[in-house]
């Protein structure tokens, strides 16, 4: 591919300047612009809270570890990330098992309102939460799984169903439908044929899916905080405690804002030549 | 696209069906009900009509509300897409350094909402944040929790901060998809830069970037977390949009009855919105032959 910036950089270096091109300002520009609130966060979460207050350094004068510690030796703090991740896993794998059989029948087939579907589908992923929010908590709690895992990963599944649906759509459009013919034709059923044939030719569209789920849950505070109140409360609900008596500790409200982009951070790196793909609800 | 119809295909689509139908419809005949009815508590519902409706229709707080959530959607639409177009142009190609600048930049999207109101709510304060330190250093008024324009510009700056990235992703995907051809074929036309942009990188583009404008749009449209966490709606009502307005109004005065009528019109302009998006997208799609 032609690089763009080509000629550009070919005029400057008629005059001599030194060789930066303008594209490489521009990105420099912009990463750190996206890293610089970051990297304060992280700054300070290895501050003690009396040095954040009295000093200003763009460095920690004297790192501690100690707003770390207090996070993952507390249980009340450290269960806030086990029951986020909870409800997660359990959003992801039940979001990807109906949104699978549904995704292919849209991809495959023509029938009665299937467009009206699709489209009705698309609405729940544009909704608000703040509208379901209420209804949600006396939904849930009339039937009793208020304050549990399951409440918060079926709630979510509000906006990650048809995210997985669209996406697995988009993935399942590309693999030719003789495939399919050619497997019945050899006497496959039509569950082994999913099974053993098509789920390993959009294992990565499952991937990604897997991954947009992971992080619509992931990110979301206003109905898992809704929804719960101890036993299944997440680590950004938790977050909001470290507002005392005594005043905002800092420190460990920035340590746990760093644990939380963490996991993000790990998985983004398995997954980063499809994002863009995702996004587009497979339609690139 | 010449599918089969085949009626049993419902059958696939039936667990998707019961679990929206549980997860969606149930909860919002719960807001109708709300929304058509009066209480004296108790539990003791009767029927109101459209009282409700015709209560928040004149009352200027919704219409307050809507008129400072359009506006933080237009303002945060008009510098994240040209913004995000300008990165998506500027990025490595392939290679080791377009991994990097892939990873770095999805890195505010996996951030939790609140996390990220977190971030900026720190950053921004003159006493321990880099953002507001340097500004009352320089001699700049701000201070997002009393004035007017800090808080805006605290939320519209944290909003591009945090979804820059995917306008920029998006508008990255449709790039990647020009063949080289049809750069040399400019080339050799000495087309310019702009004319380059201009007839075949935008038009490339459009499929995606309508996606990322109304994923944008919506996003911005539904915004809870990240304002709340910063602001909490204020100076006042400065900052109180859509969404707040209506946690406040339905967890917070527990209004059942305006709450109810407010969310079935918030969702009413979200469906409007929806259609149109669905309509220019279906069409795009049978115009590229999909």
């Amino acid at each position: 591919m032609v690089d763009a910036t080509q000629t550009r950089t070919n005029a400057a270096r008629g005059f001599s300047l030194p060789k930066v091109k303008g594209s490489t300002v521009v990105m420099v520009l912009y990463l750190l612009f996206l890293l610089v609130p970051i990297y304060w966060l992280v700054n300070m979460s290895f501050k003690t809270n009396s040095e954040i207050l009295s000093t200003f350094s763009l460095l920690p004068q004297e790192p501690t570890l100690r707003n770390y510690q207090t996070i993952l030796t507390d249980a009340s703090w450290y269960m806030g990330y086990v029951n986020s991740i909870i409800y997660v896993t359990l959003n992801t794998v039940i979001s990807i098992a109906v949104a699978l059989p549904a995704a292919y029948a849209f991809s495959r087939y023509q029938f009665m309102g299937d467009k009206h579907l699709f489209f009705w589908l698309l609405t729940n992923r544009m909704a608000p939460p703040a509208v379901f929010a209420l209804p949600f908590f006396q939904l849930y709690s009339s039937v009793g799984l208020f304050d549990t895992h399951i409440a918060v990963a079926l709630a979510h599944t509000l906006f990650n169903v048809p995210l997985a649906v669209w996406i697995l759509e988009g993935f399942m459009r590309g693999v030719p439908k003789e495939i399919d013919e050619t497997a019945y034709i050899d006497g496959y059923s039509f569950g082994r044929f999913f099974v053993k044939i098509f789920m390993p030719l959009i294992a990565s569209g499952v991937g990604v899916t897997a991954f947009f789920c992971f992080m619509f849950s992931w990110v979301e505070l206003l109905l898992s905080r809704t929804l719960t109140s101890v036993d299944a409360k997440p680590i950004a609900a938790t977050m909001t405690r470290t507002v005392g008596a005594s005043g905002v500790d800092w420190g460990v409200l920035a340590a746990a804002g760093v644990l939380t982009i963490l996991p993000g951070a790990l998985v983004i790196y398995f997954v980063r030549n499809y994002i863009a793909k995702g996004f587009a609800l497979g339609r690139v | 696209m010449d599918k089969p119809v085949n009626q049993k295909a419902w059958l696939l689509v039936l667990p998707v069906l019961v679990l929206v139908s549980f997860s969606a419809i149930i909860p919002l005949m719960t807001v109708v009900n709300y929304s058509v009815q009066d209480t004296f508590g108790q539990n003791q519902f009767f029927w109101s009509g459209l009282t409700w409706f015709s209560d928040m229709l004149a009352s200027d707080r919704m219409w307050d509300a809507l008129a400072r959530q359009v506006a933080f959607s237009l303002i945060i639409l008009a510098i994240e897409v040209p913004l995000g177009i300008i990165v998506a142009i500027n990025m490595p190609k392939s290679g080791v350094k377009a991994s990097v600048c892939l990873v770095l930049m999805s890195l505010p999207l996996l951030i939790p909402w609140n996390v990220v109101g977190t971030i900026w709510q720190i950053f921004g304060r003159t006493d321990i944040g880099l953002l507001g330190y340097t500004l009352d250093a320089v001699g700049i008024d701000f201070n997002y929790t009393q004035g007017f324009y800090s808080a805006w510009a605290t939320l519209i700056v944290m909003d591009v901060w945090h979804w820059t990235s995917l306008v920029a992703l998006l508008a990255y995907a449709g790039l990647q998809s020009i063949p080289g051809a049809y750069y040399q074929a400019a080339k050799i036309d000495q087309a310019s830069r702009w004319a380059v942009f201009r007839y075949i990188e935008l038009p490339k583009m459009s499929g995606v970037l309508t996606i990322a404008i109304l994923l944008r749009f919506m996003d911005s449209f539904k915004i809870y977390t990240e304002p709340f966490v910063v602001t909490g709606g204020g100076p006042g009502n400065a900052t109180t949009l859509l969404s707040i307005d209506l946690v406040k109004m339905a967890l917070g005065q527990f209004d059942l009855g305006k709450a109810g009528a407010f969310s079935i019109m918030y969702f009413l302009v979200i469906l409007l919105v929806s259609w149109v998006f669905y309509t220019v997208m279906t069409n795009l799609d049978k115009r590229d032959g999909r």
